[in-house]
């Protein structure tokens, strides 16, 4: 497995475009919301997720965090892609997320559920870069089910 | 070839790109391809690589002579037990101490563990007398580094909340370097250790033992030294240091995991209470006490790693028969080639002593605008094996303003091709992730 097929143009894209980063000068949440800091004490990187929940639907995500292109990355994505869905719908593409990052290779990733995500598919060759990408959507998840058990 | 200032010069003949490529011959993992690439292994100073001899005295050792230490009457028992006395004095007599100064630990820090915990056994009620001088009270003043290494650094910590004492630390300036001034301000009456690495695994500086050591003595602490980065790369004596104990790792000088030693001078170990206790470390035992044996089985209890030290044992004649002098010079050389080409790449802040200050053969660095596990990956993409993170020493990270950087380190089986083609890698990074 080549550099080019962990780091795919989108993975690079993303880590500086950083969608959704910015949330201490974000606006107070509408509605229910939750919040969670993840940390990954090998290499110190760290995010913390808000996700804001109205109508049975994600109606933002926002996130701060200091990482490696990966954990950057794959948190402007999950906030593309989580925007708009329902609390359901988020729940599973997390789940199926990581099914993909944790398989070692033999889940491949879904384009149709997972978008833009399934760029990371490379990620679960590499064992130690799996926590990277995962460290924004198991904040992700936390804050959920913060969120809607409000 | 990078020269090397003339003040770092040793008197000893360094290796050289030939003596290293014979070297390398005596390490089957180093002749491996990864990625595509012939393997640049430059992660010694996380986990060193074995030498044929060492692994072969390994199987030696499981193939004749496998037997439990100090007991039993049978053959098997008399030799294994004379294998690991052996590696004892082979081992004691590297560092320049005497073999009953010499506890086998699984690595540093178990032996800094050990270290504090006897500290806190003898601060507890019952201690006995003899214990009295290592006894811990609220007010009482450990002193350590901002650039430890979490090992030494965290069971210092414990040992502080579970006895009340104080701890303090020595703050590095910002170019990684203690402030001698400031030691002199925090190392006083109140004193009672101060532990500090030798050289750190991070700024790759070495430590001034001697003025650090002058500064505990006439505070009448005990000295404790991190002899982790120093034991397998430099000649090293810990009586001529003059330090109370010492601990380093196996697997850090081309012995197994599993193995390591800590030092103590004789008088204060045998007046140490134990940390572990059981089998093999007793005199008289009744059901209500037991006596317990003079160092090293003091702090030995149970059945011991013996093949792990007989390798190390392999692992020190190996360094040894190469010379450590020589090892040293030749990773200086490699250290001043690593901080030169460093420096010499736009966007690269290396951390520590400037290209011409001393330093062992390592090279911690941060690259603008790119994470260091990403840059890591990268090298690991050409073949190029290097530690990325905060190489536990957080505190230090965070005095320096980073939170992860990347660490090359270097031993005696690298050439200043391995060094080249990691500089060549490294110039390659920042274009790669459009930083």
């Amino acid at each position: 497995m080549s550099l080019d097929q962990l780091y795919q143009q989108i993975i690079l894209d993303h880590s500086k475009a950083r969608h959704g980063s910015g949330l201490a000068a974000a606006a107070a949440p509408v509605g229910a919301s939750g919040q969670s800091h993840q940390l990954n004490p090998t290499c110190g990187d760290e995010i913390t997720v808000r996700v804001s929940v109205a109508g049975g639907k994600v109606s933002e995500l926002r996130w701060d965090g200091d990482g490696c292109s990966i954990s950057m990355a794959s948190a402007s994505v999950l906030t593309d892609l989580a925007e708009g869905m329902t609390t359901e719908e988020l729940r599973t593409v997390i789940g199926n997320f990581r099914d993909v990052l944790r398989s070692r290779g033999k889940v491949p990733a879904d384009p149709e559920l997972l978008g833009d995500a399934a760029a990371f598919e490379g990620v679960s060759r590499y064992a130690a870069r799996v926590k990277c990408a995962m460290l924004s959507w198991v904040a992700a998840e936390d804050a959920l089910g913060q969120a809607v058990s409000q | 070839m990078v020269a090397t200032p003339a003040h770092l010069r040793s008197a000893a003949v360094a290796l050289g790109n030939d003596e290293v490529l014979r070297i390398r011959n005596d390490f089957p993992i180093l002749q491996q391809r990864v990625n595509g690439k012939e393997l640049v292994y430059l992660d010694s100073g996380a986990t060193s690589q074995n030498p044929l001899s060492v692994l072969e005295a390994e199987q030696e050792f499981y193939e004749q002579r496998n037997s439990a230490v100090h007991r039993g009457a049978h053959h098997l028992a008399v030799e294994a037990t004379e294998a690991f006395e052996d590696a004892r004095e082979t081992v004691a007599a590297f560092v320049g101490a005497e073999p009953d100064e010499l506890i086998w630990t699984s690595n540093a820090t178990e032996g800094l563990n050990l270290l504090t915990y006897s500290f806190l056994n003898a601060s507890l009620p019952g201690a006995g007398a003899e214990a009295a001088r290592f006894a811990l009270a609220p007010g009482d003043e450990l002193v350590v580094t901002e650039m430890e290494h979490h090992a030494n650094l965290i069971p210092w910590q414990e040992l502080a909340v579970r006895t009340g004492a104080v701890l303090k630390f020595i703050p590095v300036d910002d170019a990684g370097a203690l402030d001698l001034e400031a030691a002199a301000a925090i190392i006083g009456p109140r004193t009672r250790v101060l532990a500090f690495t030798h050289a750190s695994n991070v700024l790759g500086t070495i430590n001034p033992v001697a003025a650090l050591v002058g500064l505990a003595r006439s505070a009448g602490a005990l000295v404790v030294l991190d002899a982790c980065q120093s034991v397998p790369h430099l000649p090293l004596d810990v009586k001529a240091l003059g330090v109370d104990f010492a601990v380093f790792s196996g697997h850090k000088m081309l012995a197994p995991t599993g193995i390591g030693a800590l030092y103590g001078r004789s008088e204060l170990l045998n007046s140490l209470p134990p940390f572990l206790t059981g089998g093999s470390m007793i005199t008289t035992v009744t059901m209500e006490r037991a006596g317990f044996l003079p160092s090293p089985q003091r702090f030995e209890a149970g059945t011991q790693r013996i093949s792990q030290a007989v390798a190390l044992a392999a692992a020190v004649n190996y360094l040894s028969e190469t010379g450590m002098d020589r090892i040293h010079a030749w990773e200086a050389e490699l250290g001043q080639r690593l901080v030169q080409g460093l420096s010499a790449i736009p966007g690269i802040r290396v951390l520590g002593p400037a290209a011409g200050q001393e330093r062992i053969g390592l090279a911690a660095f941060d690259v603008a605008g790119v994470h260091a596990h990403d840059v890591g990956q990268f090298l690991d993409s050409r073949g190029i094996a290097v530690r990325v993170g905060h190489h536990c020493a957080q505190p230090l990270h965070r005095r320096l303003g980073l939170t992860a950087t990347t660490r090359a380190s270097t031993y005696l089986y690298n050439t200043t091709d391995d060094v080249d083609a990691f500089l060549n890698a490294v110039a390659d990074v920042r274009a790669y992730f459009h930083a």
